[in-house]
Order: C-alpha cells, then sequence, then structure tokens
C-alpha cells in the first residue's frame, strides 16, 4: 500500500483536474514499479538473481489499470510484465523480493521464481510460462463463483500480441464467450514477441478486430496514456461487472527493455523506436502531472523518496531470510502426501 | 441384477452429483440429451439441470476452466471424448494442475475422466493409452480401473482426492465387464490387488490387459500352472510392495500393458523389481505391450497389435520354461 500520505499542495500555479480521478495513484504504483524493477535489474546484474529478470517498462500504465479496478473477490490473472497491476491489486512487494531472490518465506518458496509467483487463494493466480493457458483458468475461477452463487466479480486476464497467437488463447477467448463470464482480457502490443517483430506474429488489420469474432466487446487502447488506460480499462471492467459480454481491450506501446534483462534488445529497430507508441508511458504521466499541476515538485520528489525506501526495504528483508534447504525439502508434488509414489526406493 | 463398467461409471458420477454441490462435468456431447459419445452421463443432464455442460472442441481451454473452478473449490470431472484427445490439454495437463500444488501449495481437485484404449476399428486416433505419459510427470495420480467394482469406487475416490487425477477408464471393458452389483468398499488408493493367486508365476498388469491376464492365467491353469495376476488399479502411485511380494512368492515376473513400448507401466515395474528385488528372480522378467507403431484399424491388424490372452499365453510358457 501507499505509505506516504497525500501532500497539500503549495503550488501558486493553478491546479487542473487530473485526466482521470485515479490518475495520481495509479502514477505512484507505476512510480514503485519502475523504482522495484530498476531495482531487480541492478541486483540481477550484480549476480544477485538467479534465472531472469523481466520487466514491464513503458507497460506499467495499462498494467497498473488492470489491477486498480479490481475488488474484493475478484480474480487477476497477470503475465511476466504486470508488476504494476500486481501491486495495484494488492501484492506486497516482500513477495516480489522474496521470489526473486529465492527465499524461503515467498509465496513459491523457492520452488518457483520471478514473475510465476501468485496467491490463488487470494486469486491472484500464478501465470506459467505457455501463453495463453491462464485465459481458461481464469474462466474457471469464474464458472465456480458463479456455481457457488456469488455476485458481481469480475476476472481480468492479462496478455501480450505474442501470447494472442496461440492455441490455447483462442481456446480461452472462445469458451469465454461460450460461458459468458464477466472477463476482461487486457492484450497489450509491445510489438516485439521475444526478438519477433508484428509483421511474422500476425497478419490481420488490427488484433481488436478478433473481439467480434469471439463475441467479446474489443476496444483499442494508447497504452502510453495512463489518462486513456484508466478510462478505458475501468470501464470494460464496469461493463463486465454489469454483465455485458466479455471485454477484450488491446493496447499499443513498445517494450522498454529486453525480453529480459539476459537481453539488449539489439533488434528493436530505430524507426519503431520514433513511433508515438514507443513513449515511455512513464515519463508521459509524470509531464501530464507537471503541466497540469496536479502535484509540486517536492512532491513528486517526496513520492519517488517513498517507493525507494519501501524497494530498499523489501530486498533488505528478503535478503535476511533463509533459501530453500535440498535436505530439508518436501520432495512430494501431491497434497496428499500418503499417495506420494516412491519411485527410487530401495 | 447386473451393471456394466459403463454403468458403473455413470452410476458413480451420480452418486457424486447427488452427495456433493461441488461437483459439476465438463465435455464434450456430455450434456442434453445426448450423455456422452459413450453415454457415461446420460441423463445426468436432465436429473442435474445446469451441472452436466457440454463444452466446445476446445481440450486445452476444457481443462484450463476446470483447473481454474478447482482452485476456486468446485470438484470438476472432465470427460474427454477419448483419451487420444487429451494429448491438446496436455500443457493445462501437465504444466498447470501438475505444477500447481508444488509451486504454490493450493492443489487442483480435478478428475479428467479417459476413454482409453483399443476397439475393434477404431483406429490410430480413438485407440490410445495413455497412462504412461500422464505417469511420468509429477503430481498428477493415475487411475486404470480393470472391473466394474473399481471403476465405481476408483472414480468416487478421484473426486474426492485433492490432488489432480487421471482416470483411464477402458472402452472395450465398457460393455464386456459386468459385475452383480455395485460394492460399498474397495482397497485404498494406490493398493494393488491380488486378482488370482497362484505360485509360478506373477503377471503384472491393469485395465483391459489385467482381464486377458486372467484369461490366460485360466488357459495355463488347465496345463497345471498357477499364476499370480496382481492387477495394479492405479499405475500412480504403483504399489511396488504387493508386486514385491508376489514376485517373492513365485520367482518370475511378466508384465502386460496396452500403451506403446517405449518406457511406460510396464518398463516401471520391471526396473522397480530388477532394482530392488533383483535376488527374488529365478528368470529375467519380461513384458508385453503393443507394438511399436500406430494403431491400426482393420480388426486383423488390430487383434495383433496389442496383448491378448494368446500371446500372454505364450510369453508365459517361454518365461516359465527359462
Amino acid at each position: 500500500m501507499l505509505q506516504t500520505a497525500q501532500r497539500t499542495v503549495k503550488s501558486k500555479k493553478k491546479k487542473a483536474a487530473p485526466p482521470h480521478g485515479r490518475f495520481l495513484e495509479a502514477f505512484r504504483w507505476m512510480l514503485l514499479t519502475r523504482t522495484l524493477e530498476e531495482k531487480l535489474v541492478s541486483l540481477y546484474r550484480g549476480g544477485l538473481i538467479t534465472g531472469g529478470v523481466y520487466i514491464g517498462k513503458g507497460q506499467e500504465a495499462v498494467s497498473v489499470a488492470c489491477g486498480l479496478f479490481l475488488q474484493k473477490g475478484d480474480i487477476f490473472a497477470p503475465l511476466i510484465r504486470d508488476q504494476a497491476g500486481r501491486s495495484a491489486f494488492g501484492e506486497p512487494l516482500i513477495d516480489v523480493t522474496r521470489t526473486y531472490l529465492g527465499s524461503r518465506l515467498g509465496p513459491m518458496r523457492g520452488r518457483d521464481g520471478n514473475i510465476h509467483r501468485g496467491h490463488p487463494r487470494k486469486n491472484e493466480l500464478a501465470m506459467i510460462s505457455h501463453l495463453g493457458a491462464m485465459i481458461s483458468v481464469t474462466v474457471g475461477t469464474l464458472l465456480a463463483k458463479r456455481f457457488k452463487g456469488e455476485k458481481n466479480f469480475v476476472g481480468l486476464a492479462c496478455i501480450g500480441e505474442g501470447g494472442m497467437q496461440t492455441g490455447s488463447f483462442h481456446e480461452g477467448m472462445n469458451i469465454a464467450a461460450v460461458e459468458q463470464v464477466p472477463l476482461v482480457v487486457v492484450a497489450t502490443n509491445n510489438h516485439y514477441a521475444y526478438s519477433t517483430a508484428n509483421d511474422r506474429e500476425f497478419a490481420c488489420h488490427d488484433l481488436v478486430d478478433r473481439a467480434i469474432g469471439y463475441g467479446f466487446e474489443g476496444y483499442s487502447l494508447d497504452g502510453t496514456d495512463l489518462g486513456a488506460c484508466l478510462d478505458v480499462i475501468g470501464s470494460a471492467v464496469k461493463r463486465a461487472r454489469a454483465g455485458r459480454p466479455p471485454q477484450l481491450v488491446v493496447a499499443s506501446v513498445l517494450r522498454l527493455s529486453g525480453h529480459g534483462e539476459h537481453d539488449d534488445a539489439s533488434y528493436v529497430t530505430e524507426e519503431i523506436k520514433q513511433q508515438p507508441f514507443a513513449r515511455d508511458c512513464l515519463k508521459v504521466a509524470e509531464q501530464t502531472i507537471t503541466n497540469l499541476n496536479l502535484v509540486d515538485a517536492e512532491t513528486l520528489t517526496e513520492w519517488r523518496k517513498d517507493a525507494v525506501a519501501q524497494v530498499e526495504e523489501a530486498i533488505a528483508a528478503a535478503q535476511k531470510e533463509p533459501a530453500p534447504e535440498a535436505d530439508k525439502e518436501d520432495w512430494c508434488a501431491f497434497s496428499r502426501r500418503d499417495l506420494a509414489d516412491h519411485a527410487d526406493e530401495t | 441384477m447386473s451393471i456394466t463398467y459403463l454403468e458403473a461409471i455413470r452410476e458413480a458420477q451420480a452418486k457424486l452429483l447427488r452427495d456433493d454441490e461441488r461437483v459439476f462435468i465438463y465435455g464434450q456431447d456430455v450434456g442434453g440429451n445426448f450423455g456422452g459419445a459413450f453415454k457415461a452421463t446420460k441423463g445426468l443432464a436432465k436429473e442435474f439441470p445446469g451441472r452436466v455442460l457440454n463444452t466446445p472442441i476446445s481440450e486445452d481451454a476444457i481443462v484450463g476452466t476446470a483447473i481454474g473452478a478447482a482452485i476456486q473449490g468446485m470438484r470438476p470431472i472432465v470427460e474427454m471424448q477419448f483419451a487420444d484427445f487429451s494429448s491438446i490439454a496436455l500443457n493445462q495437463i501437465l504444466n498447470h494442475a501438475g505444477t500447481h500444488y508444488w509451486r504454490t501449495g493450493v492443489p487442483v481437485p480435478i478428475t479428467v475422466r479417459l476413454p482409453s484404449g483399443g476397439t475393434k476399428g477404431s483406429g490410430p486416433f480413438h485407440s490410445q493409452s495413455m497412462e504412461s505419459i500422464y505417469a511420468h510427470y509429477p503430481g498428477l495420480i493415475v487411475m486404470t480401473p480393470a472391473t466394474v467394482e473399481d471403476a465405481y469406487t476408483m472414480l468416487i475416490e478421484a473426486v474426492a482426492i485433492e490432488d489432480p487425477v487421471i482416470y483411464c477408464e477402458h472402452k472395450y471393458l465398457y460393455y464386456h465387464l459386468k459385475a452383480d452389483k455395485l460394492p460399498d468398499k474397495s482397497l485404498p488408493t494406490g493398493r494393488a490387488r491380488i486378482a488370482r493367486e497362484g505360485r509360478d508365476l506373477t503377471i503384472v498388469s491393469y485395465s483391459a490387459m489385467m482381464q486377458e491376464s486372467l484369461a490366460a492365467a485360466d488357459e495355463l491353469a488347465r496345463e497345471g500352472l498357477e499364476v499370480e495376476v496382481v492387477d495394479l488399479r492405479t499405475v500412480k502411485p504403483l504399489d511396488t510392495d504387493t508386486v514385491l511380494a508376489s514376485v517373492a512368492r513365485t520367482g518370475r515376473l511378466l508384465c502386460v500393458g496396452e500403451s506403446f513400448p517405449w518406457g511406460g507401466a510396464t518398463a516401471e515395474v520391471i526396473a522397480r523389481v530388477t532394482s530392488q528385488g533383483f535376488h527374488l528372480l529365478d528368470a529375467s522378467p519380461q513384458r508385453l505391450n503393443a507394438k511399436d507403431t500406430p494403431i491400426p484399424y482393420h480388426p486383423n491388424l488390430w487383434s495383433a497389435h496389442r496383448p491378448n490372452a494368446k500371446n500372454i499365453v505364450a510369453k508365459a510358457r517361454q518365461l516359465l520354461r527359462e
């Protein structure tokens, strides 16, 4: 949760209304995310993180809007670049640092790493790497809620334009519409599936055109514009909650990092970096704050300091925690331990 | 009264739907008046409105949806129309359901029913036995009932288990096997059964091959040879203790399975017996599986492709001569 109380604005400049009622709250989650992920990158480069680091740089505005409008009882299926959304949904920073740093106390206990973490009991699903798979799983959670007689719930699943090309995604979208569950799918076209550009990913005019084919309502979005992200995704969540058909939002951004931090992204062309969708959403949001004088420079500095403090605290805490130990591990993949198979007993 | 293996599966599902409101059935053609390609859910949609649901031809999404529902506390039973088509759902079953408890601490209580194995004329894509693939991956219980009684009680147990269960029901047994009545209790999950006692040779089998093995044992009994037949019931967990105890009595082992020969349940049994009970063996353990080709369509070819009582007898005689 955000820890610094909103400061009183003392600027002499006239204050304008923000582009969206939750703009500043969303901005702070984005700032926290960027701060966290920059720190994770430096830990990775310093050899302190095993495995990979996958960040959402350039996608924070879309992602934060995915988490921000979900309520208690809603389901969130984040993907690889959704730290902002995870935080806005309620995932504590310590979960992130524990998972990346392999703490035994983290949600995955060293058994799975980085962005695969989740809290299924708290409705944050734990993604698998096989893209598209989370769509139908989210559908199932919503179907269960309907069976149980719950009301007023939605599910939101994130995907990228890469994941949209899988058979699993197609099956999931279709079954969501067949079941008419209150689902929002937010697809972020960041223009690269690892190193493969859009022209070798799909050949349709616009990915949002697929919505009608699936029986979804579809919306396009400039993912660099935080106000637009909050409007469009917030409205989609509202429509799904109100019983409209499943919603597809396709946002356009540029991935401002490699696929993971092992990847220098040298394949990203200079030409694409000049496109409007290549803007850094965090800088755009900050510019909006400055232009509209939503808060003063001093407050922005406070917010940055607060983000750094939260990140440092979460990292320091996780670093002190014990790592998993192979000889103390419970090597049983079943909850019914009596049904464990003992292949290697002699 | 007489009840078939298929009717036992239907009755188990009716009981589960009646007794547990968390249970629903999800699969292609299972609902409406149709009741499934093999009628394993016949009449259930009418008896339990809204709980026996037809799905699109989307095996990945069917299992994915079941996983999501299970995480939220439901007890879905997925019917694959044929075991063969579960290959489309392998990712959700192996990588999602099979890993979930280990990764997150939250189990995924789904039951996936696989109409398995060969019948005449079904060909390469409607005849497969996939238990070995599922058993190979961590996190999945793999049941292979060989009797009407087990078909009933093991399906009920499958739904009760918090972990994902792959329930391999054999299509050849659907109508061929009958029992007088359904049982109230059974052996615990994971325990093998001595289906026939003997002292000369142990045949370890499961599913439809258990019935072929019993027929082979009858034939051999006419020659004065006493064959012990062990029905694994579940291939995972594998009841190594019961198998070893039987081999300790007989000194000879033949494993019979209908799946393809490379690796698999029969190879696993032999590996365990040779590594843990080598001293018990009086002869090299042997196994019989289907041939290492796709499953043929024509009955003349099909009947030679899978093990049967005749070639089990031949293999057993060979083993007993050693």
